[in-house]
């Protein structure tokens, strides 16, 4: 598996003519981990939503909700921790909706999520010609010492410091759905939520507490977008461009593990992360190319795995007792 | 369905249903209103423009039709895939690629029947980029949710791309009214044309668009295919059991679905939107908002003709906004809570049935289907 992934990196890094300018570059490395890092918050939340059972198309919503309000709430208080919290809780507050329409008045799943999603995006459109929320990037945290360390340096030790988050939030999350009764259910109801409701699980109930936490981690990687990225000041509308559908393509490429997940996020991150830098190095690839590249890989990444793994048995299949 | 023979409790489920719609209807209108005016905007104005812009002008309601056209052609394509059990959602990438191969039909082509063959390239163009989703599905089991929502982004980069290159799409007359990179615009001859009534004028599309409606549900409720499909939709194991090729009905399900985006882009090019040019961003959103009729319609096709009418006319409307100092933007909230909320209603009733009636003993899908063989 990990063989396997391995390769695949290196048939695709080779597909760019410079990879070794490319593998050489600082700022290339540091770009890739962030957004590999705000990839990462999306996708640990999507993860633990697919192991309850949903796909959770809303993730995208929960994300944009984040980046708005984070913006917003910078802009009104200069306070970075209040800016992500409440970043935190709008996309609490999109889970919410989400949960309540999919998990309780069983309404399908993705129409909710793709409404959603759009409903979102308006709202912060609209809402950013009225308040527009302008932020200034949060100065990156040089590690001593370790940052000095050529490469990949500054990439892993010199970001702003809300990238850092990921760093307990991982672990916490692999606790939480390994080593914790709660996640003992979450994964029951995603594989069989049938079993899962005879030994008096609610079932439907741990899907929707499961999708607010995606709804927190999606809210919070928002939040990192804003405030996190180099060069991008304030909220602007398509700022979080179906990063959220990445992650969910993340989550796919991982096989629905945990360290599958992160890789790919680093994966995804690594193309992204092209479409910034290879100008800067001075290489000419066309503009339209270098956008699409993410989703290109994307779709074929998930091509390649989809079939190699085992998803959640009840995946995008909601649960109505005494129907299914 | 009713295990009890009267008609009242049916009756009553009824008359609850339409009040929840009202109710829901109400409730979303509130939230919007609420919204413009705690921004600072006059809801009231606000209201009024978009009833002006879409109905009450002069020569409005002809342009409302005109916009809700391809809308509805684009949620019986999204009806026809949901029929068989998959979520295409992908529309606005379909019908950007449609729109682009119609496009290059029409501006590469000579003789008669160039508008038939440039409707017809966009049929292509929307199956075969639906195609690519359902070639994932069946031969890779990507989830279709996840491919055609990605290829909607790569049409919009890869129509962009061929509005670079003038052997593809660029407009290469040296006289072209601005930078903007466009087509080139369509000849007078392979344009739909127009109907004109009591001052107001909409496009041939709009007749086709209706037609298909008709088409689309007596054949998904009367035919053999139709119902392959629904049984598909409803129970992939026991569709295998009664012949149905699942691979073949899904695929060409999803890519009929697709073509219908696809002809949707070619008709809104070949009707005018945009000036008969393909440009940059020219679905505008047309795809996602048709995808909503189809959700709002509950997937009954003769049920988007009105959903599509009120679309349409917020697509209109919003032109009249600029007025009243209130982002068009507004509109995209306005609808999708109006979409949020007409959700609602049916998902409630359906749980109310299920409390008061148990449910169905679950049916177990072997034997009966063993005897529906013999």
């Amino acid at each position: 598996m990990i063989g396997m992934i391995g390769m695949m990196g290196v048939v695709l890094a080779s597909a760019a003519s410079a990879v070794g300018d490319v593998l050489t570059s600082e700022a290339m490395y540091q770009s890739a981990m962030r957004f590999a890092i705000v990839l990462g918050f999306a996708a640990v939340g999507e993860w633990i939503a697919e192991r309850a059972g949903t796909l959770n198309i809303s993730i995208e919503a929960m994300m944009i909700g984040g980046a708005y309000s984070s913006a917003v709430a910078w802009g009104a208080f200069d306070n970075v921790p209040i800016a992500l919290a409440i970043g935190v809780v709008a996309g609490v507050v999109v889970s919410l909706v989400q949960a309540h329409l999919s998990h309780q008045l069983s309404i399908d799943q993705f129409v909710v999520g793709l409404t959603l999603n759009l409903f979102v995006l308006g709202l912060a459109l609209f809402l950013d010609s009225r308040w527009e929320a302008v932020t200034s990037v949060v100065k990156p945290t040089k590690v001593p010492l370790l940052h000095d360390i050529p490469l990949v340096g500054e990439a892993l030790f010199g970001q702003p410091w809300p990238m850092y988050l990921i760093v307990p939030i991982v672990p916490l999350a692999w606790w939480l759905v390994f080593r914790t009764r709660w996640g003992l259910e979450i994964r029951s109801v995603g594989d069989n939520p049938q079993s899962a409701d005879v030994s008096g699980i609610h079932v439907n109930r741990r899907r929707r507490e499961a999708i607010m936490v995606a709804g927190a981690c999606a809210g919070l990687g928002g939040g990192v977008l804003v405030l996190g990225q180099i060069s991008i000041a304030g909220y602007e509308a398509g700022h979080v461009g179906l990063k959220g559908i990445i992650a969910i393509a993340a989550v796919i490429f991982g096989g629905w593990t945990l360290r599958g997940t992160l890789i790919g996020c680093v994966l995804f991150g690594y193309f992204f992360a092209l479409q910034q830098t290879l100008p800067v190095l001075g290489y000419r690839i066309n503009a339209q190319l270098a956008a699409s590249l993410p989703y290109i890989v994307a779709l074929l990444v998930t091509a390649v795995f989809a079939t190699r793994t085992r998803q959640p048995r009840a995946l995008a299949q909601p649960f109505v007792r005494g129907l299914t | 369905m009713s295990s009890n023979g009267t008609g009242s409790p049916k009756m009553m489920r009824g008359a609850k249903l339409v009040a929840l719609y009202v109710l829901a209807i109400a409730i979303a209108l509130a939230l919007s209103a609420l919204l413009i005016a705690v921004t600072g905007g006059p809801w009231r104005k606000v209201f009024t423009a978009l009833i002006d812009g879409s109905v009450r002008k002069p020569g409005r309601w002809g342009d409302t039709l005109a916009e809700s056209a391809p809308l509805l052609i684009v949620a019986l394509g999204a009806i026809i895939s949901t029929r068989a059990g998959l979520v295409n959602i992908g529309q606005e990438g379909q019908l950007a690629v449609g729109a682009a191969t119609a496009t290059y039909v029409a501006t590469q082509s000579s003789g008669p029947f160039v508008l038939v063959l440039a409707l017809l390239g966009g049929v292509v163009g929307g199956a075969v980029w639906a195609g690519i989703a359902a070639l994932l599905k069946y031969w890779r089991k990507v989830p279709e949710v996840i491919s055609t929502l990605l290829l909607v982004f790569i049409a919009s980069q890869g129509t962009g791309y061929l509005l670079t290159r003038t052997f593809l799409l660029l407009d290469d007359d040296p006289n072209k009214p601005n930078r903007v990179q466009t087509s080139a615009q369509l000849d007078a001859d392979t344009r739909i044309g127009f109907i004109r009534i009591f001052g107001n004028a909409f496009p041939w599309s709009v007749v086709l668009a209706v037609v298909l409606a008709v088409v689309v549900s007596v054949l998904l409720s009367r035919s053999t295919w139709g119902f392959r499909l629904t049984v598909l939709g409803r129970n992939p194991r026991t569709a295998q059991r009664i012949g149905v090729p699942v691979v073949l009905a899904g695929a060409s399900a999803l890519m009929l679905s697709g073509a219908f985006a696809g002809l949707a882009g070619a008709t809104m090019l070949a009707a005018g939107t945009a000036n008969y040019r393909y440009t940059p961003g020219f679905a505008n959103n047309v795809g996602w908002e048709g995808l909503l009729v189809a959700l709002v319609a509950r997937n009954r096709p003769l049920a988007c003709i009105p959903v599509a009418l009120v679309f349409g006319a917020l697509r209109t409307g919003s032109g009249f906004l600029a007025a009243t100092g209130v982002e068009r933007s507004i509109v995209d909230v306005v609808r999708s809570l109006l979409v949020l909320a007409l959700l609602v209603p049916p998902a409630i009733v359906a749980i109310q049935r299920r409390r008061v009636s148990p449910p169905p003993a679950p049916v177990s899908t072997d034997e009966p289907v063993v005897a529906v063989a013999r």
